[in-house]
């Protein structure tokens, strides 16, 4: 499935170039010729324990240093217990690999955040909340959902062992040019629709392998009325439409979210950095190779029905028919899907009875997601029988939550209040749904057996999470109002 | 890594679209700190499944998946290659790759061939018709060979020569390291490093 438009003849020699193209030509170590690719700089490495000791492993075997330590740094987060941090981590196998980071980041001098530090939590959180993340800086990290600091601007890719070890080595990458997708979203959002119904629309619309092969540009009024939070939200999934990364200019809201953070410039430095961030954004006139156009205003809340991100729907739509899926493939795909996930075609969303509402996740696990949604539960009561867990995205999302009084909120609802990491978005740690389980998550894959084996995800905003926490069937805060008016 | 140039072996015929690297392999199994061992752990969940295609006796030996559309998208585990190989799969065809994954597997000696969905379909039939037939993979002609049958497969022309040649990609870019090293010279000197750790530069936004 892709509605994808190709937009007409590229004109490659106009000079005019896109965010992506510029921050690509800045990189540029060396031009790859006859096939070969670009040889790129990589301004900062994130480490984390899982995709990171099989490249340790490699550098030790070939007796090559890890070049900059000062572009890296590590902290622990898909493994690590959001109960009792401060006892030995029970699983074997996850402790080993908590402590392998551990060591590796001893030897090759790497800074790292381990659970209980402050600064720990879950790595796409703690990079921009530290300052590191940049505007026009290039930025990997041996996880997919590295799309997420595209928010500021940077040029953030997603990689394998290899080329995690590859950039330890190096401190580049050999990649070939994107092709550039302009993602623009106009108008403005309704009330109760977010950020994170914009990227589901998006990828529901051009499908998981929509984005394949580009670099997205999400542009547009709705786009830079954002919060910086809510373009994280949006860049984070841009992975899930098969992307390699998505951007969003750095604007006055980038420079305003940045300003004063640890590791953010300073002083004439500031300045300096400032006047080459608003060189940043794409030429007026440039072209893009591919154009998808939204319109805000037309924008529901949105929900996934099946096991991929690209099988959702308005929470005001019925479960689909996949007799009516014209291509076979899909056809089947949507099958399969409607049997895992125990649906009936025709079934209105909102009927659907949720166990678990979870909160948390690289996607949806900020300040602002935990506020948005303590705001709707304020006060209420939470369905009979549901669970709800909220797990915030770094120590300090947990510690600023706290001061603001919101663990309170979620815990007199009858919520779980847990410590910091990726927790249920992938279930490494023992956080995971048991079999037959329905789960409304805030996160950002609906895979099967994602969340637990035999688990059933369907991805949803903060705002219809914490309604659904209260109604105990798919909900978003328009339903609340009717339920008050009745 | 080993040279690859032509192979054959048992094709194994996938009929799903949408495989992402959770269904390769489980997170659950993601918990080694070594390169190898992950064989058991390669499509753990569906292989409960004993009509599952892999616990087919007649696959059994399998070294060339074909699989449907968007195999391998989703999270950038190279455990899922890993898998993959440790099982004994050299080759894996499909009509579309999610990106980082065709970029491991051209990393681990893993062959990702793209094929037409029509090509798919053929070679699914094919294979169904005569379960445990073999495949030939000739990756200097960019061809798959079954019987009478001849399919191209596309994959880019870098990923072809080192898998051809067997050259490691740390390697090749170190000898541009003088370059790298002039690089690292002009670069700004406000672009962030991670050490030492600093403060934030104002208490107001000590929180987040």
């Amino acid at each position: 499935m892709t509605n994808v438009i190709p937009t007409s003849t590229r004109i490659s020699d106009t000079g005019l170039r896109t965010l992506a193209e510029k921050v690509w030509d800045k990189h540029l170590v060396t031009k790859g010729e006859d096939g070969t690719p670009d040889l790129i700089y990589i301004d900062l490495h994130l480490l984390h324990e899982v995709t990171s000791p099989q490249a340790f492993d490699g550098l030790r075997l070939a007796n090559r240093p890890l070049r900059r330590p000062d572009l890296t740094i590590a902290t622990e987060d898909h493994n690590t217990p959001t109960l009792a941090i401060d006892k030995p981590i029970v699983d074997p196998t996850s402790r080993t690999q908590i402590e392998t980071l551990r060591r590796n980041c001893a030897e090759y001098g790497v800074r790292l955040h381990s659970l209980g530090d402050i600064e720990q939590g879950i790595v796409h959180v703690v990079g921009p909340q530290l300052g590191l993340t940049q505007p026009g800086i290039t930025v990997v990290c041996g996880d997919s959902h590295t799309s997420t600091h595209g928010a500021f601007g940077a040029m953030a890719l997603g990689i394998g062992t290899s080329e995690v070890e590859h950039v330890m080595a190096t401190q580049t990458l050999p990649l070939n040019p994107f092709k550039t997708m302009a993602i623009t979203v106009n108008g403005a959002l309704r009330e109760g629709v977010t950020a994170k119904d914009i990227i589901l629309a998006v990828i529901a619309r051009i499908g998981t392998g929509g984005g394949a092969g580009y670099v997205l540009e999400y542009r547009g009024e709705a786009i830079h009325a954002l919060s910086m939070e809510g373009r994280m939200t949006i860049c984070n999934m841009s992975i899930e439409a098969g992307a390699r990364a998505g951007m969003v200019a750095p604007d006055q809201v980038t420079y305003d979210y940045l300003k004063g953070r640890a590791h953010a410039p300073r002083g004439a430095d500031w300045d300096a950095a400032v006047a080459y961030w608003q060189t940043l954004a794409t030429d007026e006139g440039a072209s893009f190779d591919a154009e998808v156009i939204i319109d805000a205003n037309e924008l529901e809340p949105f929900v996934t029905w099946g096991t991929n991100p690209g099988q959702g729907v308005s929470l005001s739509e019925s479960v689909p028919n996949p007799a009516e899926i014209i291509d076979a493939n899909e056809r089947s795909a949507a099958e399969r899907a409607l049997e895992y996930m125990d649906l009936t075609a025709g079934t209105p969303m909102k009927q659907i009875r949720v166990d678990t509402v979870f909160l948390g996740s690289c996607t949806n696990s900020r300040i602002e997601d935990l506020r948005a949604a303590a705001e709707i539960i304020k006060g209420k009561t939470k369905a009979e029988g549901l669970r709800m867990m909220v797990v915030p995205g770094s120590a300090r999302v947990r510690i600023e939550a706290e001061a603001e009084g919101l663990d309170q909120i979620f815990l007199d609802f009858g919520a779980e209040w847990r410590f910091a990491g990726c927790s249920m978005c992938l279930g490494m740690n023992p956080d995971q749904l048991e079999p037959g389980e329905r789960c409304a998550s805030t996160s950002n894959r609906n895979f099967e057996g994602r969340q637990g084996k035999g688990g059933r995800t369907h991805l949803v905003s903060p705002l219809v999470a914490a309604a659904t926490a209260i109604r105990g069937t798919l909900s978003s805060p328009w339903d609340l109002v009717q339920d008050g008016d009745q | 890594m080993q040279k690859f140039t032509t192979f054959t072996g048992i094709a194994v015929p996938l009929r799903r679209s949408n495989v992402d690297t959770d269904q390769i392999i489980p997170a659950v199994h993601l918990k080694r700190v070594t390169r190898t061992g992950f064989e058991d752990a390669l499509f753990a969940a569906w292989r409960l499944d004993p009509e599952f295609v892999i616990n087919k006796k007649e696959y059994q030996g399998g070294r060339v998946l074909i699989a449907g559309a968007d195999f391998g998208i989703g999270s950038s585990r190279e455990h899922a290659v890993w898998a993959l190989r440790d099982y004994g799969f050299d080759v894996v065809l499909s009509p579309r790759f999610g990106d980082i994954f065709r970029g491991n597997s051209g990393k681990q000696g893993l062959l990702a061939g793209q094929i037409s969905e029509a090509d798919a379909e053929t070679l699914w039939n094919l294979v169904e018709c005569e379960p445990g037939v073999e495949l030939t993979v000739d990756l200097v002609s960019k061809t798959v060979r079954v019987g009478d049958l001849t399919v191209n497969f596309e994959i880019d022309d870098y990923t072809r020569w080192r898998l051809l040649e067997g050259l490691d990609d740390i390697g090749l870019t170190l000898r541009d390291e003088a370059r790298i090293s002039e690089f690292e010279t002009k670069r700004e000197s406000w672009l962030p490093r991670t050490l030492p750790a600093l403060s934030p530069e104002s208490s107001s936004i000590n929180l987040m």
